[in-house]
């Protein structure tokens, strides 16, 4: 598997996750994960996508994501000059046996408990997707309820934005 | 200064003017009939008033495609709007700069399944280079001169404006010329000097180069630079099925049309080439057949305006980003300093390709069941009318003849749906574009299936003044999917009888619909009588006319490349392969 990281900066008009969403669809390119939401400028949003490139070679999904009007700058956040965090939401069971291995656990991942029941927890994690798919097989065991996450959110590393030459 | 206080509809109307539409096609209802009473008023704008939406779609295609200048439709919501769909779509696939304007229900009514309502936006996304839903009159001037922009520049295609009812009610001061703010859209013209350097040097190393061009060269009004480049370094051009007339068919470096149903010399000039000098084509598969055994000894320059089609198909060794025209007169001046014509080594090249238009010229048999042969047919039209006619055709054997038999002298005078294989394109382009060239000869080429689903636009035609000659290249049947039907499935003909022919039951009589819809119509069924009835239309101008040519049925498109094969295994005619000497 190929998987990629694109950082999107994309004007902030209805329809545009549509026809980000549907442009993938259409030419057959995968997604993985996309995460949106408004940039630090106003009307600007930004969007992160995960794309699996098995079947388009990157340059196809970059240059034809570049053809939406509304899609101002597109940048491949490579690993090593990006930081990368999955944000997950997961109940688990517990009872009063279990609770005090879930909460090492969650000591352990530097996660935090955000709700407390007297048969389970919410538990926040954030991290990149191998620390989070770890913590996940962690808790596993005990039973997991519920599971909701973001979308890898990626920034590249230093002082430079994306926005900068855009906006000058 | 204060600005005039405009209704949205009249916003509509004044916007056009002042981007210097002068012809819409369209038919009003519930939704756009704000924008029709300004309209009305307009000493500026023809509407011309279809009888389908889709013959508007295709007569802006066809206005556009004739003339080089925008092709504009209007349609009101829901079914209307969907209606254009078809025309959209075949805009986008052969990048016509076109304008579809739609009404839609009021904002407020928006997701409630009003009454005509329908998501034409969302519709058309994946069809359309980009599309604007207008809420408020005070956005309707610069959508329309964002949207007109869109559609013309760059690589032309459809804009869809939907634009509500309530936006077109209310009020709003209007601001001329609008403020553009594309941040998104900046389309890159100019080349990159190292790439055309890099692309001369490659051209001058190269032993058997072909000119491979497509319909961007036709988009970009690139012919005479086109022209030059050919003659300055001597090498073949193929023209493809959106390039015919690009460079002139007269011209002795003219090898004809490569693909499917490309000459052989032009599908084997592109599969033994050592250079693909690429022009403003995609390497569609109708051209490059199974790709994986196209030109595999070829080097590729590919030249296109949309980055995206290079390296979509087959890996370019040197893409150029850019217009085709400045993209050719770069790469002229380049040359230029460099060489002389005739200069490059390309002799033993010319000599294999001189054997194949020898061996292998264009021809057909004739047929042999006392009908027509519909190449002769075809071929006298093109004769009597001369390359400043105008030819639209729809999609099928006729489309095929007509662009093979016909000689194309000059850009712009061959109309069809290449990329989508719309049938039924061909009365309706031919209508949008005798509107855009008043003064020209327009014929549509037609074939009796395509005719069936669009010749409604004959009485839109007759009551507009509008005379254009329908030759119907009737054969009785979906004449292609027969072919297909004799040589890939034991001749079973499915569903492809379509009973228009003299020994049949002849429903509808074609002579009777078109005089019906008050044309000129004739039947041709001798041989001798083709020429008569030909020069007896070019003379009639005072009514639409349509010639029913019946044509045998067993007539085949010939060369052929089946589908899925590679381009080596070129039929010359049936059970006949070219025997390949010389350069391997």
């Amino acid at each position: 598997m190929s998987k990629h990281v694109l950082s999107l900066l994309v004007e902030d008009k209805p329809g545009i996750l549509t026809r980000v969403a549907a442009l993938f669809a259409r030419r057959g390119f995968n997604i993985e994960s996309l995460a949106v939401g408004t940039s630090e400028v106003q009307g600007l949003s930004r969007m992160t996508v995960v794309v699996n490139v098995e079947g388009a070679p990157l340059e196809q999904v970059t240059k034809q994501l570049n053809k939406l009007i509304n899609v101002i700058k597109i940048v491949e956040l490579e690993a090593d000059q990006a930081v990368q965090r999955d944000h997950m939401l997961i109940k688990v069971k517990t009872d009063s046996a279990t609770r005090s291995q879930v909460l090492e656990a969650v000591t352990l991942f530097r996660a935090r408990v955000i709700d407390v029941v007297s048969d389970a927890l919410i538990i926040e994690v954030t991290g990149d997707t191998a620390k989070c798919a770890a913590f996940i097989k962690v808790l596993e065991p005990f039973g997991i309820k519920e599971l909701v996450q973001s979308g890898v959110l990626a920034m590249g590393r230093g002082s430079k934005s994306i926005t900068e030459k855009v906006l000058k | 200064m204060t600005n005039e206080v405009l209704t949205g509809a009249q916003a509509i109307v004044r916007s056009l003017e002042m981007l210097g539409i002068e012809d819409i096609f369209g038919l009003p209802g519930g939704a756009i009939l704000p924008t029709y009473d300004p309209l009305m008023d307009s000493k500026k704008i023809r509407h011309i008033l279809v009888r389908h939406e889709q013959g508007a779609g295709h007569a802006a295609e066809g206005y556009a495609s004739a003339s080089g200048k925008l092709g504009v439709c209007i349609a009101t919501s829901g079914p209307g709007a969907t209606n254009l769909v078809t025309a959209i779509a075949d805009a986008y696939m052969d990048s016509v700069p076109l304008l579809a304007i739609t009404g839609q229900v009021g904002s407020k009514l928006i997701g409630t399944d009003a009454f005509q309502e329908a998501d034409i936006v969302g519709i058309t996304m994946p069809i359309t280079k980009h599309s604007f839903l207008v809420t408020r009159p005070e956005d309707i001037p610069e959508v329309m001169a964002a949207a007109v922009m869109i559609a013309t520049t760059g690589r032309p295609g459809p804009v869809l404006v939907d634009i509500t009812k309530d936006a077109q009610q209310g009020k709003a001061e209007f601001v001329w010329p609008p403020k553009v703010d594309l941040p998104g859209y900046k389309p890159v013209t100019k080349p990159h000097g190292k790439q055309i350097q890099a692309a001369a040097q490659m051209i001058k190393e190269a032993k058997r180069p072909v000119l491979y061009v497509g319909g961007g060269v036709v988009r970009a009004g690139a012919h005479k630079e086109l022209l030059k480049l050919a003659e300055l370094i001597g090498a073949p051009v193929v023209t493809t099925l959106m390039a015919r007339g690009a460079f002139p068919d007269s011209h002795k470096q003219n090898l004809g049309m490569p693909g499917m149903h490309g000459t052989v010399p032009a599908v084997t000039a592109l599969q033994k080439s050592d250079l693909l000098i690429t022009l403003g084509a995609r390497f569609d598969d109708r051209v490059t057949g199974d790709v994986k055994g196209f030109a595999i000894g070829a080097k590729v320059i590919h030249v296109d305006i949309d980055p995206a089609e290079i390296g979509k198909i087959r890996f370019a060794d040197v893409p150029i980003v850019g217009d085709a025209r400045e993209v050719i007169d770069e790469l002229n001046q380049e040359l230029k300093s460099g060489i002389v014509a005739g200069d490059l080594d390309i002799a033993d090249w010319w000599v294999f390709l001189n054997g194949l238009l020898e061996r292998y010229p264009l021809g057909y048999t004739s047929a042999n069941d006392g009908k027509l042969s519909p190449q002769h047919v075809i071929s006298r039209i093109g004769e009597l009318s001369g390359p400043e006619a105008i030819y639209a055709a729809g999609v099928g054997q006729h489309q095929m003849w007509s662009a093979q038999f016909i000689k194309y002298e000059r850009p712009n005078a061959w109309l069809n749906s290449g990329g989508a294989g719309t049938m039924g394109y061909s009365v309706p382009a031919a209508m949008g574009a005798k509107v855009g060239q008043p003064d020209r000869l327009v014929w549509a080429i037609d074939g009796d299936g395509c005719f069936q689903m669009t010749n409604q636009e004959l009485a839109t035609c007759a009551i507009n003044n509008i005379p254009i000659k329908v030759a119907i290249i009737n054969n009785s049947s979906l004449g292609m999917v027969r072919q297909w039907q004799t040589l890939f499935y034991n001749e079973r003909y499915s569903n492809t009888d379509l009973n228009t022919g003299t020994d049949t039951i002849m429903i509808p009589d074609f002579v009777k619909l078109a005089e019906a819809y008050g044309c000129l119509a004739i039947r041709v069924e001798k041989e001798e009588d083709i020429d008569k009835a030909i020069k007896l239309a070019i003379e009639t101008n005072d009514r639409p006319v349509v010639i029913d040519f019946i044509v045998s049925r067993d007539a085949m498109v010939w060369p052929m490349v089946a589908a899925g094969l590679t381009n080596d295994e070129v039929q010359y005619a049936r059970d006949a392969a070219p025997v390949w000497d010389g350069v391997e």
